[in-house]
């Protein structure tokens, strides 16, 4: 387990009754993080399994008894042949084969009482395993309420393990399940584990299990009197083949809204905050390296970082609803064509919106596609989507160099670049992802195939726990990284100072201001003075920061740069070549280090913000080119 | 990036069994044949595939009826499988032959 973790300190267990180890197993819906957060509470820790990209969720509760307990909560599964990554940590948790864990003492099966059929094989495959477990047969209310009739005793002799009917969302059950796997963890005998005779199973195989499972279904389980109508009729209307698709339409919307718009005041009182906290802390601090430091390097650190959280929330509060709800399915269903066509998951269509607003919260939401393949598909081609920190930038540029008239009856011409340039961003990132697939997959296609759940409402306490983790995991994770890398960035525009009596902007003699006149060479061919190069460099703290730096570099205005008198020197000092190519450079360039951050973080490795840094610099530099020289060669130089 | 799907073409077993590839919204039958698919573009094994649809209880024996169709080459398509609703594509749906009813 990597050290990364958050919040809730896990207590020590006292010494004397030693911790018991269990963890949750069961079908994807089985309300297996409901019955985590229902037994745990607030004393949760998240993390990444080591050396994988896999949650780990764990967390500690004491039995009535007073033993301390570790509860982990596994991915859902259909199956112990792990066929995802995620799916491979439950079957070696399940094996105790972990590596750096410890395995558990008792399972905890978590079954939805009224879609038995599957996780009874599951079961079968479980008791191969050896391992002592309870089977907690969830959404008991739901049963009772369809009037389902489930013979227990003799499921739990066919099973040959104790059952639990619970109800998560309510906490019903809680205590007889804890008094159960406290009976297996108290008798913690050896002997009464039965040896591992689990291995990965036949086809044929899996069909004998799935007879004896539904011999086993058939004994125990008389069908609902009143069988659930509402969901068929529910999809009847989401499913539909053109209402469905508009009804998406028009929640993508509100989402879009949500996350661009209602995030927006926050984000500003956020900003607003941290500059006021800069500003007092400049004044009041004796004036000094250490001052510029705290200020502009560490609290303005804070604030870059805390400022996503508005968006993140927002997101994870809808994508949190679409999945408890069960809608997330049935929305992957109804795009799994279109997003196809660009070799996309048809899940993926989340990750892109939300990109729009900010690549980090998109990517962050990558989570939400199973295969390995298609997460990382989406998330090399989410900062193509314009987000925006790049209208800031966009606003300048358009503002100074394209003509405030209408064409075409009535268009605004700044629109229709402003329109085209995200037209140009959504293009090629549909373009890239076509290539990713070919390159790096070679055009493979992962089955499609999965469970459309039973429709149901929301909890709001569980979506509000499982917000909460969201907003730890964000702060721990991206904090952790884009905290640093905008120390970095403050740390290369300060130093060294300007020569006593400089004239430039104390910029021009840092790191980067060197770095940018000694780049400004490689930038010439695509029209690119030194000063718009030196600007790129803090720029990559984030995009629409490179606007402020342009100001300073060209020492107007003061350090907000002052956009009115910035467009007007640079309209002066720019050709239209130049500012075309520079917009051209900002809808592919990757001046965004926290971006390459979280997809450090999400991917675990380096390779991958390698890969996208590269490809988008590539990209960058080709458009950038085109644009300049065709502009160049149409007399606009 | 994903050619064309097109419903194998071998001889069915009988004459009203047919890959639910071809199946129609509102077709109900019985599952005769799980196989699975092999081709280069897929990213797993025919076996692997057919372990796949099993453990979704795609499994001889099982009822199944279309319940819905995505609008574009009606495809990817919604399934009953006895008591649970699946969705896949008509691709992977290719490996299972139903002998449909009332034909
Ligand atoms: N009515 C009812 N709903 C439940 C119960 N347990 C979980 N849910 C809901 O079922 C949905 C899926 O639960 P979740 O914990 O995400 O399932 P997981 O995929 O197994 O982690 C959520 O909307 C839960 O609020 C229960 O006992 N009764
Ligand atoms: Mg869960």
């Amino acid at each position: 387990m990597t050290t990364d973790t958050v919040a809730a300190p896990l207590e020590a267990a006292p010494v004397t009754t030693p911790t018991a180890r269990v963890a949750l197993v069961g079908n994807p819906n089985a309300g297996k993080t409901a019955l985590f957060n229902a037994l745990t509470g607030s004393r949760q820790k998240v993390a990444n399994y080591a050396g994988v990209t896999v949650e780990r969720k764990e967390g500690v509760l004491t039995t009535p008894a007073g033993r301390q307990m570790r509860v982990l909560d596994l991915p859902g599964t259909y199956s112990l042949r792990a066929r995802s990554p995620d799916e491979v940590v439950t079957r070696d948790a399940v094996l105790g084969k972990l590596s750096g864990e410890d395995a558990p003492e008792a399972l905890i099966c978590v079954a939805d009482a009224t879609n038995l059929r599957l996780v009874l094989r599951l079961v079968l495959e479980l008791k191969q395993v050896g391992r002592p477990f309870v089977l907690a047969l969830n959404m008991y209310d739901i049963a009772q309420r369809q009037g389902l009739r489930i013979d227990l005793e003799r499921l739990s002799q066919e099973i040959g393990a104790p059952i639990v009917t619970t109800v998560a969302t309510r906490k019903r059950g809680l205590s007889e399940l804890l008094e159960q796997v406290e009976a297996i963890v108290a008798a913690r005998k050896p002997e009464l584990a039965a040896e591992n005779v689990w291995h990965e199973p036949t086809p044929s195989e899996i069909r004998a299990a799935h007879a004896q499972a539904e011999r086993i279904f058939k004994a125990c389980v008389k069908p609902p009197e009143r069988p659930d109508t509402i969901t068929g009729k529910i999809d009847g209307v989401l499913l539909h083949p053109v209402a469905g698709l508009l009804i998406l339409v028009a929640l993508m919307f509100v989402m879009f809204q949500a996350v661009f718009t209602w995030a927006a005041p926050i984000m500003d009182g956020i900003d607003g905050l941290f500059a006021a906290v800069v500003e007092f802390a400049n004044a009041h601090l004796p004036a000094g390296l250490l001052t510029s430091f705290v200020a502009d390097g560490l609290i303005a650190g804070v604030g870059s970082v805390l400022v996503f959280l508005p968006q993140i929330l927002i997101l994870f509060f809808f994508i949190l609803l679409l999945e408890d709800s069960g809608y997330m399915t049935r929305a992957a269903f109804l795009l799994d064509k279109l997003m196809g066509v660009a070799g996309l998951h048809g899940r993926a269509f989340i990750p892109l919106l939300s990109s729009f607003a900010c690549a980090i919260p998109g990517i962050m939401s990558t989570r939400v596609i199973d295969s390995k393949q298609d997460r990382l598909t989406t998330i090399l081609i989410a900062p193509l989507m314009t987000c925006s920190a790049r209208i800031p930038v966009y606003t300048l540029i358009i503002g100074a160099f394209i003509p405030r008239t209408t064409v075409w009856g009535g268009l605004s011409l700044q629109g229709l670049v402003m329109f085209g340039l995200f037209a140009v961003g959504i293009v090629s990132a549909l373009v890239v992802s076509t290539i990713i697939r070919r390159i790096f997959w070679r055009g493979t296609v992962e089955p499609f195939m999965m469970e459309l759940p039973t429709y149901r409402w929301p909890e709001p306490r569980n979506v509000l726990m499982n917000l909460w983790t969201r907003a730890r995991i964000f702060l721990s994770r991206a904090g952790r990284i884009i905290m640093p890398l905008m120390v970095l960035v403050w740390v290369l525009s300060t130093f060294p100072y300007p020569p006593e009596g400089a004239t430039g902007p104390a910029i021009d003699y840092s790191i980067a201001g060197r770095l940018g006149q000694f780049l400004a060479p490689l930038m010439a061919p695509i029209g690119f003075n030194w000063q718009m190069t030196v600007a790129l460099i803090p720029g990559m703290a984030a995009r629409e920061v490179a606007v402020a730096v342009l100001g300073t570099v060209y020492a107007v205005g003061g350090e907000d740069g002052e956009t009115g008198a910035l467009s007007t020197l640079l309209k002066n000092q720019w050709s239209l070549a130049t500012a075309l190519s520079f917009l051209a450079w900002y809808v592919f360039a990757p001046q965004c280090l926290p971006t390459l951050g979280v997809v450090k973080r999400e991917t675990n490795s380096w390779v991958w913000p390698t890969v996208m840094f590269v490809y988008m610099v590539g990209l960058a530099y080709l458009a950038a080119f085109i644009v300049y020289h065709t502009a160049v060669a149409l007399g606009a130089g | 990036m994903v050619e064309a799907f097109s419903p194998s073409l071998e001889a069915p077993l009988e004459a009203d069994v047919r890959p639910l590839a071809t199946a129609r919204r509102g077709d109900r039958g019985v599952i005769v044949r799980v196989t699975g698919v092999s081709g280069a573009a897929e990213a797993v094994a025919a076996d692997e595939l057919e372990r796949r649809l099993l453990e979704m209880g795609f499994v001889e024996g099982a009822a199944i009826e279309v319940l819905h169709e995505g609008l574009f080459g009606r495809d990817p398509i919604a399934v009953r499988v006895d008591d649970t609703r699946v969705a896949l594509r008509r691709r992977e749906a290719d490996a299972v032959s139903v002998k449909f009813d009332g034909q």
